[in-house]
């Protein structure tokens, strides 16, 4: 008996109490139900990972219970966990109890305490069933339920419209992608007669028909869910503005979890994707792509959190990228890393934000290194890994994936220059933040810094998150890989490490990038004035800055077109009730006309009567 | 039995109710509360105890005018069961929904729902043609006086406009019924109305498509579907909370219901090839119901043109030929009663107590009535195919069939669960989000009266999201039945 069911019960427990009692608990009530039900998730997980290693079994699986059953399709409730599974339970009920511990002091003083946590222990429920749910039905309840607490937590502080259209951005437009998704699942069902996972599987590996188009399509619509959720290009827009939920949102939902949901669906198809060279081809590119596009964007932003949007976009480009090259341990093990890492780099920024008093701007901060010790070494910490410096959790997984992205790719070479260029602006982009963040000199008037947010009584609630996702930023590298290298057995690729140039070189690229990034945003060395003033650096910075100019396309070629045609007058009133009317116009014009002959005068009538008989007469003799 | 009794209790309730406004204003809603409260725990019973061997659940066959080979006929299977029971069940939740609306003789208000009610289990239950032309015209005529008594501003064009298609298109299904039973005659020499022996009826597949035609349109005009819809907005819009939440919840289901259980089955072959036309009409519904909710500037509006959408669904999944599609069509069926009348009963809500359904005048909401933001939240997430709730569910296993039918056209319905996220959250955002308006500066929460059949609503639609196996497994020995593979 190995509790799994409780590791999502909980989380729904915690959601079910909180939502019925309509936020009428005390917030110390709700802190422990809201922190503590996904603690004890926690401790469960930790548990049955135990209980996992220990037998002798490479999966546990729940008891079910059927959901639907018509005809030959069958799918019911069940959970069914391997290495991969545990991971992403791991990671999502670890890092996500540090989080709600952190939240339960970054959102004291807000509107809507229990809502909040009410939302979050939904999202953490969902997200669970995503990674644990044994068929692909149950995946997508989860994968819509994370969707829906992402959208209800973006538009949290629903009396900004802002904030409400970011909520609504971020769930049509990974909509799109779910639709993608569901038609993939159609096709599964089609081909394989099931969505069973493991069917699935075994399908792929063993009776595909040859050659597999159909496996090409499923899996390029599997990819097109990925690249929604895991806010790839081309459907990437949404994520910067999901900023606008709470910073314990965003560390959680838009950098820890959710938006590596992606990952987790391409990993867990693997069989499907092993059989098709063009997909995983296409799955790289991707990945390639929106690492190459975000990191230049996230070097011109000036809202500290839509740095790191950008670069968690471009860190899954990464995993993305490691998948599609064959290095799925790598890209696992990058997905768990960033995880650590990324949330510390939230969280940091959440307590500068806070102590900010909203500010996000990192033009209006400067100089808070001394102000706000201790976000500031976690943020130091955790650009370090960002960055992939030596020895950290970062410096593993991103080599891991560079050098087996040199020695297995199908264009080595262009791949791993394009993986490089971006490792580069990585340590460009964070060394800019850092810089702006926590030196020079203090550019605002607003350092009226709130005292209890520098020494809050209750900081523990702050450095106890930081200190252990910092520990794990740091040793995260060295625990981990031994953990996700055998999650796939022997079909991943694994690259060892060989001092060979190409080997240094992907070790120093971060260093090149720090040192280059000093000079450029740090010394006096370079005049910064004169490179912003010139004009092509000007024109590329606003280009950069609008994330390469997708919001503008899709507003142009679909928002703009959509609104005009809906907001036209005969258009709200229904095209085709125009032919109805057109009914009753003439019906009305004949009463009208008709009833003109109705005059009540005897003369007429008797006129009209004697007129109609010598109709008929004359038509008789006619004919 | 049984089947005619309830009839027959709701026709009486209605009557007592009517006169009983001479007593108290309050005492014929309390009568119709009642009588839908007994009617469903009535219906519960039939439910749990069972159906007989042949899965029936009630069963009434005596002559009514052997002349014209015309009987009285009531049959109640799975599917009639669960429609019916819907019925009941949302009666509880229009009265209650309409409880302090009206204005003026509640005798009367009350007479009529009672007798739409009635109209509408008869339709649900007859297995005699003529029988069944009968029910349909009893469910209309009350429903006009609903809508044109206690309607809104422009009530007069709405139940004028209502009662002309409905009529219309019922005049064809009439004309189809009488020629039916006329070239059965002539074929075999029995004069009857009655389902079972004119499904057997061997039609040449010409007058097959035509009389199916008949059929078709009077359904799809009921549906509604493109292009015979444009009743539903102005009928909605206009009629009382009470009559929005039968219209939508019920009275749309009967003709789904009708294809399911009339055209598809006695007219299998020349369905089978309509199906194209079918699921076209049904995928444009999705898309075009969809574009128009987002247009609407008016909240009960919106959610018509969303019901258009989601009956959408009902015809492509009939019209896939499958058992996924079928299934799903039928749960939809139930879901979208559910989540569309806790939904309209909203917009009666906000209506009474702002007096408008202009959503430029709403804004922020929820600041002021917390309890009611959130549950239209769930039932906005609900519409919009959320999985674990039960439109999710039956949207689902429609595209899932039609899937197996027709790639193309599946793909083009699954655009419409976009749509209906650009509508479902538009709708939520514009009333109930944003800056609170300074126009509305208090508006009282949902109390106990209104909150309890909200949560009744909630659990049903979770039942059926987690759950929906308990209904599947019901109709699943109908299936083969009303599919008729082809022998």
């Amino acid at each position: 008996m190995h509790l799994l069911w409780a590791i999502p019960a909980l989380p729904l427990a915690g959601f079910l109490i909180l939502f019925l009692t309509e936020g009428r608990l005390p917030r110390s009530v709700v802190s422990s139900i809201g922190a503590g039900s996904v603690g004890l998730a926690a401790l469960l997980t930790g548990y049955v990972a135990w209980q996992f290693t220990s037998s002798d079994s490479s999966e546990f699986v729940s008891s079910s219970w059927t959901w639907m059953i018509v005809g030959e399709f069958n799918v019911s409730f069940r959970l069914w966990v391997d290495a991969l599974s545990l991971v992403m339970v791991s990671v999502i009920t670890g890092v996500g109890f540090l989080i709600h511990w952190y939240a339960t002091g970054y959102m004291s003083e807000e509107e809507g305490y229990s809502r909040f946590f009410c939302y979050m222990n939904l999202f953490v429920f969902a997200m669970l069933i995503l990674v644990m749910g044994d068929n692909l039905l149950l995946l997508f309840l989860g994968w819509e339920g994370v969707g829906l607490c992402s959208y209800l937590l973006i538009g949290f502080f629903h009396k900004v419209p802002e904030f409400g259209y970011a909520a609504r951005k971020a769930f049509v437009v990974t909509r799109v992608g779910d639709t993608f998704l569901i038609i993939a699942l159609f096709l599964i069902f089609k081909q394989v007669g099931s969505l069973q996972i493991q069917e699935g599987l075994t399908f792929a590996r063993e009776s595909m028909p040859d050659p597999a188009t159909i496996n090409t399509i499923i899996c390029l619509l599997l990819l097109g869910g990925a690249v929604g959720k895991s806010a790839q290009v081309p459907l990437q827009t949404w994520l910067p503005d999901a900023m606008a939920g709470p910073t314990p949102v965003s560390a959680l939902i838009h950098a820890a979890t959710m938006v590596t949901a992606g990952v987790y669906l391409i990993a867990r198809m693997q069989d499907f994707f092993m059989l098709s060279q063009t997909a995983m081809l296409c799955v790289a590119a991707v990945g390639l792509v929106t690492l190459f596009i975000a990191s230049f964007t996230a070097l011109v932003q000036s809202d500290i959190k839509r740095v790191l949007a950008y670069s968690t976009m471009s860190q899954i480009g990464y995993m993305f990228f490691a998948l599609g090259v064959g290095a799925w341990s790598a890209g696992l093990f990058h997905l768990m890393t960033h995880a650590f890492f990324k949330a510390l780099l939230f969280l940091a920024s959440g307590s500068v934000i806070l102590a900010m008093h909203h500010e996000q701007n990192m033009f209006k901060m400067g100089g808070l290194w001394k102000k706000l010790p201790i976000p500031f070494i976690a943020m130091l910490v955790g650009s370090a890994a960002l960055v992939a410096l030596p020895l950290t959790s970062g410096f593993f997984s991103k080599d891991a994936i560079l050098l087996t992205a040199w020695k297995n790719s199908p264009y080595a070479i262009l791949f791993w220059t394009v993986a490089v260029i971006a490792a580069f602006l990585t340590s460009l982009y964070t060394v800019r933040m850092m810089v702006l963040t926590f030196f020079g000199k203090p550019q605002s008037e607003m350092h009226e810094l709130k005292k209890e947010s520098l020494w809050h009584p209750s900081r523990i609630r702050t450095v106890v998150p930081f200190g252990l996702l910092a520990v794990l930023s740091i040793a995260g590298g060295w625990m981990g890989f031994e953990f996700t290298s055998d999650l796939f057995g022997d079909k991943g690729v694994h690259a060892e490490f060989h001092f060979d140039p190409i080997a240094l070189l992907t070790l120093g690229i971060p260093f090149a990038g720090v040192v280059v990034g000093y000079f450029l945003f740090a010394s006096d060395l370079v005049d910064r004035r004169k490179i912003i003033k010139n004009r092509l650096s000007d024109l590329l910075s606003k280009f950069w800055h609008s994330g390469w100019g997708f919001d503008w396309l899709y507003d142009t070629l679909v928002v703009k077109p959509f609104r005009f045609i809906a907001q036209t007058r005969t258009n709200r009133n229904d095209i085709v009730d125009l032919f109805f009317k057109l009914i009753k116009f003439l019906a009305s014009l004949f009463h009208h006309i008709l009833s003109m002959f109705q005059t009540g005068h005897v003369r007429w009538y008797a006129f009209t009567m004697v007129g109609g008989l010598l109709l008929v007469f004359l038509a008789v003799v006619w004919i | 039995m049984s089947v005619m009794l309830l009839i027959l209790l709701l026709l009486g309730a209605g009557v007592v109710a009517w006169v009983s406004e001479r007593v108290n204003t309050t005492l014929p809603n309390w009568i119709a509360l009642i009588t839908f409260v007994a009617t469903t725990l009535w219906v519960l019973v039939i439910w749990f105890n069972g159906p007989d061997t042949d899965g029936l659940y009630a069963n009434l066959n005596r002559e009514w005018i052997p002349r014209f080979g015309i009987d009285l006929h009531l049959r109640v299977d799975a599917l009639s069961l669960m429609l019916i029971g819907l019925t009941t069940f949302l009666g509880i939740v229009a009265v209650v929904s309409s409880w302090t609306e009206t204005k003026t003789r509640h005798g009367f208000f009350q007479f009529n729902i009672l007798w739409v009610m009635a109209g509408v289990i008869g339709v649900f239950s007859a297995f005699d043609l003529f029988l069944f032309f009968f029910f349909w015209e009893v469910m209309l005529i009350p429903m006009y006086f609903l809508i044109a008594i206690w309607g809104h501003e422009d009530k007069e064009y709405a139940s004028m406009k209502f009662f002309l298609f409905t009529q219309i298109s019922g005049l064809l299904m009439l004309v189809a019924i009488v020629a039916l039973v006329w070239i059965n005659y002539n074929i075999s020499g029995v004069l009857t109305f009655d389902y079972d022996v004119l499904k057997e009826a061997n039609l040449d597949i010409a007058t097959a498509r035509l009389l199916m035609l008949g059929f078709f349109i009077a359904f799809i005009t009921k549906l509604p579907s493109v292009p015979v819809h444009t009743w539903l907005p102005d009928a909605h819009t206009q009629a009382p909370t009470a009559g929005s939440v039968i219209l939508a919840g019920i009275l749309l289901k009967t003709g789904a219901y009708g294809i399911i259980r009339f055209v598809v089955p006695m007219f299998n072959e020349a369905s089978k090839e309509f199906w194209v036309w079918g699921m076209s009409l049904g995928v444009i519904s999705i898309l075009y119901g969809g574009y128009l909710a987002y247009s609407q500037t008016d909240f009960k509006r919106l959610v018509a043109y969303s019901s258009i959408a989601h009956m959408g669904f009902i015809l492509v999944g009939v019209y896939s030929f499958s058992k996924l599609g079928t299934q799903g069509a039928i749960i939809t069926m139930i879901a979208h009663g559910f989540s569309t009348a806790a939904l309209f009963m909203m917009a009666g809500a906000i209506q009474e107590r702002l007096h408008t359904r202009e959503m430029s005048k709403m804004g922020g909401l929820w600041v002021r009535a917390p309890r009611m933001g959130a549950v239209t939240m769930f039932f906005v997430v609900a519409s919009v195919g959320m999985p674990g709730l039960g439109n999710f569910i039956g949207e689902f296993l429609v595209l899932i069939g039609a899937f197996q039918k027709s790639v193309v056209l599946t793909v083009f319905a699954a655009i419409g669960i976009v749509v209906a996220a650009v509508y479902g959250l538009s709708l939520m955002q514009r009333s109930f989000q944003g800056v609170p308006n300074p126009d509305v500066p208090k508006m009282h929460d949902f109390a106990f009266r209104e909150m309890s059949v909200m949560v009744l609503l909630m659990i049903a639609l979770v039942w059926v999201g987690i759950y929906p196996q308990s209904l599947l497994q019901m109709t699943a020995p109908l299936l083969s039945e009303l599919l008729r593979p082809t022998l």
